[in-house]
This record gives C-alpha cells, structure tokens and sequence, in this order.
C-alpha cells in the first residue's frame, strides 16, 4: 500500500519451518505457511495450541526460535533487520485493546504516526479523523478510553493501528473479551476492511466470520497446522480426526 | 438479648465513643493549661520568631527539599530502568546503589558528605553549597527508595502497553516514556507523594553540614531559637510550620488522584 516491498510478486507473508519454545515447552513445531497479497487467512483451533503465539512472531513479539519469516519478502528473523520499521507496516489488534488510558481517542491514533512516521500534527489528526469515521467514532475523538465501551475501545484500536497505513493486520482473537452484543460493530469493521483488499492473518473463534471473510482457514492443534484450506469446506467437511472433533465441538 | 446485628453494632460504637469523650475529659481536665500555654505556645517567644521563621526556615526547608526530590526522582527512574534493564551490569550497579543508600541512616549519608568529599578531595567543593550537597544527599537517600518504587509502578502496567506501543513501530526508548512511564507515575503517586513528605522531614538533617545563620531551615532554626530564647515554643512553631507544608501537599495529591480516576 505504501512502501515498495523489495519484491512485487512476493507473498505478503511466507512462514518457513517456524519453530518457538517456551524453555522446555514447545509451542511451534515447524510451521509452514503463506498469506498472499490481499488475503484473509483465519486461524482457528483449541487454547494452547499455538495459534496466537504464530501470529506474534509475524511482528516479533515473541522471537521465533528457530525457522524464518518473510514478509513482503524481508526476512524479519535477521537480526540486522530494523524491527520498527517492519513492525510499522504491520498492524496489529489486540484481545485486550490496549489502548493507552492516559491519552484521548485521537492522541492515541496520533502519537505513532508522528514519532514514527513523521507526520506533521496537521497530517496525523487529518488521518485519524479519517479512520475513526471508517469504524464509526468520529464523535468520539476527544474521549479517553475507559469511557468507551468494550467495543468502541476495540473499534479504536483497529483504527489506530490503520492510521498507521499497515500493508497487512493481524488481528488476535479481538472479539473474545467483548460483550456478546458489541462482537457485530468489531466484525462488521474487519469485514469492510477485507472487502477493501486487505492483508489479513486473523486468529478467532468466530466460524461465522471465517466462513464470510475468509480466504482460507487454517485448524492448529499442538503447535502444528492439522489441516487447512478454503472456509466452506474445511468447515463442513473436514478431513482431519482433531478437526472434526474441534468443530464439533464449537459449531 | 434478642438483638439485631445492626443494632448491636450501633450500641458498640456508641460505647467506643463516650469512652474516648471520658478520657479526652479527664485529661483536659487534670491538665495544667496555664503552664502549658506558657512554655508551648508563649505569645511574646511566637513575636521573636516572625519574620525568620517563614522568610528564612520554612523557605529553606521548602528548597532544600524540592532540590532533593527533584534530584532524587531523576536518579530514582534511572536507577528503576536500570533495575529493568537486560543488560546485567546496569542491574546489578542499580541494585548496589540502592540498596546501599537505602540502608544507611540518612544522617550517616550526611555526615560523610559534609565532612567525606572535603576530606577525600582536598581542595573541591561541592558546586553552590550548601545547596549542592544537600541536593546530592538528599537526592541519593530518597532516589534510592524512589528508585524501587518507580520500577513497581513501571512493571504495575500492563504488559499489553508496551506491546501495542511496539507494534506501531515505536522503539523501546520512546515507547517507555510515552506510554509506560506516565502510567507508572499515575500508580505510583500515592507512594511519592510519602516520599516527599519523609523527604521534607529529612531536610533537617542538614544542619550536619554546618551551615550558616541564613540557610538555616526548620529544625535547625527551631533548635537555635529553643536555645537563644529557652523556650519550647519556637518547637510547636517549627511543628506548624511543618505542618503547613505537608498538609496542603497531601490535599493537592488527593486532588490530583481523584481527577487521574475520573480519566481511567
């Protein structure tokens, strides 16, 4: 969207035999896995089994142990690569927001697009005006967070991330602490967001969003991809014993 | 005997009552009130006290303690991100430090500062003294505490803070003292606020440096006058003057938290 990737015809994201471990415990056993240009890939599959650690390591919250990670064909594993500067094109939400509390909805779509990419006061809140009216909350730019309810927050967050003009999201089970009620507004953003040709790797529990939205669904069980492929089918004919017993389960 | 719980509980606080009124009664009245007002609170001891006692003691206290804090609160976050740092000699230097000046009286802190630097570098001065040594004492005795609560606060915010503020593509530096730090000063002001009261009441102690007439602040002023004029009273003066710096401190920071929760 912004920046030129170093090659064009490059996946957006492109996991090579990924392995992490906690000290003993081992939480990717070896991942293999593609995001193209403009796709909408879901993770799904039980607590534990890795998914959102997989999605971490795509920014380098957690740092992969082993294995190598290309995005838009930079291998991000390197150690001589500058980290922010990845990290800026790569937006991410949270389960628990993480808004900054002590900043109002607006400072906090702001601060990251002056400090880090040099915008003028002008340019940034001009930006963040945009994206707040994109998720709906354009009255409530002067709010701070803990005025806003679960799904406002969330809403912001996705925003903020947005203001950052990311080339691809990755979203970690951001409707899980909302109010049943308030999931609709969060999704309903996510989904206008893929309709626009967004990059997206999205960890959730939501079947109904993956089978909508989703390009291709991924099942994780034990730190590996049991089974994956398009949504309809993974989800109404699933090959894999672990997934059917999952889906059974939740569905 | 059938009593209700909440009757009860009104029929025991009644009685807690009416024996504080009997004992403060009893010892107003056995009081001797004439001498006391005499020798605590004599009008024509209070009349040789003023001006000095504001213009000179009270600002000097004030000063003297603002100067250690503001100096204290700077080494305290340094020594707090170092406590925090990754790299091992910058925690353990910070640990050192702080345990050092934590444990020593600050008296004795004092002390080896007013006659330890003359003495081990002969011929240099503390720069604006007295001030600049008390800043330093002052300042490494409350930093060394500081220092602990500053990282308590630091590590008190959510981890998702700092994780949100990198993956905007913010580096650590930045990240830690736009978002982390000043939620960590919001946790933690009840704590500092302590500790520029304590802080306050240790500017007495720098009378050890030796110092003159004028840079006298409270305690000093109050044990000169206790000996020029034989009297307690300059100490009940002293008393509400302390007084009169550390309560409208504590009513500012309550202000302070009250508006800080409304934020959040």
């Amino acid at each position: 969207m912004t920046t030129t990737p170093t090659d064009p015809n490059a996946a957006a994201i492109d996991i090579q035999d990924l392995h992490k471990s906690f000290g003993q415990n081992e939480v990717l056993k070896g991942i293999d896995f593609h995001v193209g240009n403009g796709q909408v890939v879901c993770i799904v599959g039980p607590s534990g089994s890795g998914k959102s650690t997989l999605l971490r390591c795509v920014n380098r919250l957690e740092e992969p142990t082993s294995g190598k990670i290309l995005v838009e064909g930079i291998d991000i594993t390197d150690p001589d690569v500058d980290i922010d500067q990845v990290r800026s094109r790569i937006g991410m939400v949270f389960q628990q927001f993480n808004l900054f509390p002590h900043m109002t909805a607006l400072r906090n779509l702001t601060i990251a697009q002056q400090r880090v990419r040099k915008r003028s006061q002008d340019e940034a809140v001009e930006v963040a005006r945009r994206n707040l009216e994109k998720v709906g909350l354009a009255d409530r730019e002067d709010a701070y967070p803990a005025h806003l309810s679960g799904g406002q927050q969330q809403r912001i967050a996705i925003a903020r991330a947005l203001s950052m003009d990311p080339d691809m999201m990755l979203f970690d089970e951001v409707t899980s602490a909302l109010d049943p009620e308030l999931v609709g507004d969060v999704l309903a953003v996510m989904k206008q967001l893929a309709g626009e040709g967004m990059t997206m790797m999205v960890v959730t529990h939501e079947m109904g969003f993956a089978r909508e939205v989703g390009d291709n669904l991924v099942f994780m069980d034990e730190g590996a991809i049991v089974e994956q492929g398009p949504p309809m089918r993974v989800l109404s004919d699933p090959q894999h014993p672990r997934t059917q017993a999952f889906l059974s389960k939740v569905l | 005997m059938a009593m209700s719980p909440g009757k009860r509980a009104r029929l025991s606080r009644g009685i807690q009552y009416a024996l504080l009124g009997v004992i403060v009664l009893v010892a107003a009245v056995q009081a001797n009130w004439r001498l006391i007002l005499d020798s605590f609170v004599n009008p024509a001891v209070l009349v040789e006290l003023v001006p000095e006692i504001f213009t000179i003691a009270l600002k000097n206290t004030v000063i003297y303690t603002a100067l250690g804090f503001t100096f204290g609160l700077a080494l305290g976050l340094l020594l707090a991100l170092m406590r925090l740092s990754s790299v091992g000699p910058y925690r353990w230097f910070a640990t050192g430090v702080i345990e050092f000046f934590r444990g020593l009286p600050a008296l004795v802190v004092f002390i080896f500062f007013a006659f330890g630097i003359p003495t081990a570098f002969p011929g240099y001065a503390v720069p604006f003294d007295p001030y600049g040594t008390v800043t330093i004492a002052l300042g490494l005795v409350g930093g060394a505490y500081m220092a602990e609560t500053i990282r308590a606060g630091i590590q008190a915010v959510p981890k998702g803070q700092m994780e949100a503020a990198r993956s905007l593509g913010m580096s650590h530096t930045w990240a830690m003292f736009s978002v982390v730090i000043p939620q960590a000063f919001r946790i933690i002001l009840p704590p500092l606020t302590n500790e520029l009261i304590l802080l306050t009441k240790d500017s007495s102690l720098v009378y050890v440096v030796g110092l003159s007439l004028d840079s006298y602040e409270l305690t000093g002023f109050g044990r000169d006058a206790l000996n020029t004029l034989v009297s307690v009273t300059p100490l009940t003066a002293i008393g509400v003057a302390y007084l009169m710096i550390t309560v409208p401190l504590s009513i500012v920071v309550r202000r302070m938290e009250a508006r800080s929760a409304r934020a959040r």
